[in-house]
């Protein structure tokens, strides 16, 4: 069934409404447990459509095996999406960053706070994003130090490459993520791919991943196959590699290959003068898990991560 | 004066990011102002031009008393400014959600750190800021309540406000916040303009900082007194919101009066022109801040009112 969970009138005849779908399995809504799946506060991540789209198939095509509730919000921030801005397009605001709002504050902190409220109460919530339309990212999970030790049993379900556990700074609790976990709804959140774009591929496995989590959970009436246990990293694990100075990134290496330390990871050149300004390479053994697509830089652009030491 | 590149960046397709400082008067650091550094904050850059000037004439006429020093820097972002964009364009950030920085972090993280770097230290720390809400304000200084912070000193501008804001977590990247974790006493001084320019409240921005330098005995200056400040703190202000969206047809501006149930603005039917909505005065009190743009959005907060605590 689908719902608004805010509706507020824009200036001139439209209203600004955040949807979800809810599907109620067998067990009703009395006792049964609950899963919020969420995605689009960040309007030009686009991968978790897909998913949301995916996991609405699946669960329509099979709904005698759903037990529990699903509540699939595909777009907390739909005209961000729409104008393919990250932030609110007419605040010029990043939204992840106003939980857990105000009912009676500005209308972005209003609608965060409806959100929340809506929210409130589930057993579980797994918020999607991309990695900027930047960059390309393998699938993650990233969870903060605090409250690692309670969402990893939950993580390692979700079929992502990696589980990376990071020092949080004081801007993310701001985060949904982080309102929801201080209100009791252990909240998991995803990064994959890249903004502005689908990949098929990622969104499948995380797809994999949800159902296996709802069926351990007894949201989901069918067992999932066995799949490869995910890297566990902390921030000691991931090097960054960034720009030294400005120009052209050109990547040799490709996303997702292993590298050995020294090994050639790209250059940068200048377009004008047909010189390299700068060759990169890695800094250690490991898995290049991210990579800069977009090719002009800054000094300090990131150019990609990788997940060295033995991580687990 | 001296003129000097305080900070720089190399850019990959157009002019490098030149960061320049104007320093006056010589030894301790005294005071640092720091101008527009978002690309909309015209207002902002004009209020440094303004004050580089004074500052210029008052030190050629030796008023700028010994052993302090004062530096100005009247823009950090104008790349964006240039290009018509709000936050740093090549990737959208916000330069002032990003401080302390990290010289060996993203761009943006670069230029705060440099930024940190080259105005700490100072006694004094004053920035001219912008809200994120278009709007009118009665001119004030801001300044966190951080347990740092000696709210009176905030008084010697002689705005007419002096505003205490309570923390937010996105509070603690700014520069505000930085420079008093650093034992900088940092003041923000809205006024009422950022994209256009307002002399009148540029003038007065100049003047509130020369009154504060003076009363701090840095400069020698005779300015006139000012107003005498009144503290605020966020609590005090009532915030009245839209119940619906339309046309907005403003009754009452920053600094007016209110009494309960006065008609502050109307919401006009974006199509048929009557009024479909009132927007009443929920208690008597002053004007402090007030909507500007010509449309609203239901449950858009149009004003702040100081609730009068006596009549
Ligand atoms: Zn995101």
């Amino acid at each position: 069934m689908v719902e608004n969970v805010v509706s507020i009138g824009l200036f001139v005849d439209e209203r600004m409404e955040i949807k979800k779908n809810r599907f109620v399995g067998t067990e009703g809504t009395g006792k049964a447990k609950r899963i919020c799946i969420a995605t689009g506060i960040h309007g030009d991540e686009l991968e978790g459509q897909y998913v949301c789209w995916e996991l609405a198939r699946r669960i329509r095509a099979d709904i005698s095996r759903l037990k529990g509730i699903v509540d699939i919000y595909p777009a907390l921030n739909p005209l961000g999406i729409d104008a393919g801005t990250r932030g609110i397009p007419m605040f010029d605001l990043d939204m992840n960053r106003i939980f857990p709002g105000s009912e009676d504050g500005a209308v972005a902190e209003h609608v965060a706070a409806k959100i929340i409220a809506d929210m409130e109460g589930a057993d579980l919530c797994v918020d999607i994003h991309s990695s900027s339309p930047h960059m390309r990212e393998l699938p993650q999970v990233r969870l903060s130090q605090a409250t690692a030790k309670q969402l990893l049993p939950h993580a390692r379900l979700l079929h992502m490459d990696l589980v990376w556990i990071h020092a949080s700074a004081s801007t993310s609790h701001a985060t949904l993520s982080h309102s929801l976990n201080q209100r009791g709804v252990p909240t998991l959140v995803v990064e994959m791919g890249g903004g502005m774009r689908i990949t098929r591929s990622y969104g499948d496995q995380l797809v994999d991943g949800l159902f296996h989590l709802m069926a351990e959970q007894g949201i989901w009436g069918c067992p999932v196959p066995p799949f490869p246990d995910p890297v566990i990293a902390t921030d000691s694990h991931v090097r960054k590699v960034r720009a030294d100075v400005p120009g052209l990134f050109l990547p040799v290496a490709g996303h997702n290959t292993r590298l050995k330390a020294g090994e050639p990871l790209g250059k940068i050149v200048d377009a004008l003068t047909g010189e390299v300004v700068s060759t990169l390479s890695s800094p250690c053994d490991g898995l290049l898990f991210t990579l800069r697509e977009y090719p002009v830089v800054y000094p300090g652009s990131l150019l990609a991560r990788i997940l060295g030491g033995e991580g687990r | 004066m001296i003129k000097e590149t305080v900070f720089e960046l190399a850019s990959p397709y157009r002019n490098d990011l030149r960061v320049t400082g104007y320093s006056f008067g010589k030894g301790a650091k005294a005071a640092c102002i720091v101008g527009a550094m978002r690309g909309n904050e015209v207002q902002q850059l004009y209020v440094c031009s303004q004050l580089v000037q004074t500052l210029g004439d008052l030190e050629k006429r030796g008023a700028i008393t010994g052993n302090n020093r004062i530096l100005v820097i009247p823009s950090i972002n104008h790349q964006a400014m240039n290009v018509g964009k709000r936050f740093w364009a090549s990737d959208d950030s916000d330069i002032n959600r990003l401080f302390p920085g990290d010289s060996q972090g993203e761009t943006t993280q670069r230029i705060a750190a440099g930024i940190l770097d080259q105005v700490q230290g100072y006694s004094y720390g004053i920035q001219l800021a912008s809200f994120y809400m278009p709007g009118d304000f009665i001119p004030h200084v801001r300044l966190m309540d951080t347990g740092h912070q000696n709210a009176s000193l905030g008084t010697l501008f002689g705005l007419g406000y002096v505003l205490l804001r309570t923390p937010r977590p996105y509070d603690t990247t700014t520069l505000n916040y930085n420079w008093q974790l650093q034992n900088t006493h940092a003041f923000s001084i809205y006024t009422n303009e950022t994209d256009r320019i307002d002399p009148h409240s540029a003038k007065e921005a100049v003047a509130s900082i020369l009154r504060f330098l003076t009363r701090m005995g840095i400069l020698k200056y005779h300015s006139h007194g000012g107003y005498i400040s009144h503290i605020l703190k966020e609590t005090d202000l009532h915030t009245v919101t839209s119940g619906t969206s339309g046309i907005f047809r403003r009754m009452v501006g920053p600094g007016d009066e209110a009494r309960y149930g006065d008609v502050l603005a109307e919401v006009i039917h974006p199509y048929e022109g009557h009024v479909i909505h009132r927007i009443f005065s929920p208690t008597d009190g002053l004007v402090f801040f007030a909507h500007r743009n010509p449309l609203v959005m239901e449950n858009e907060g149009v004003f702040k009112l100081i609730k009068r605590l006596h009549s």
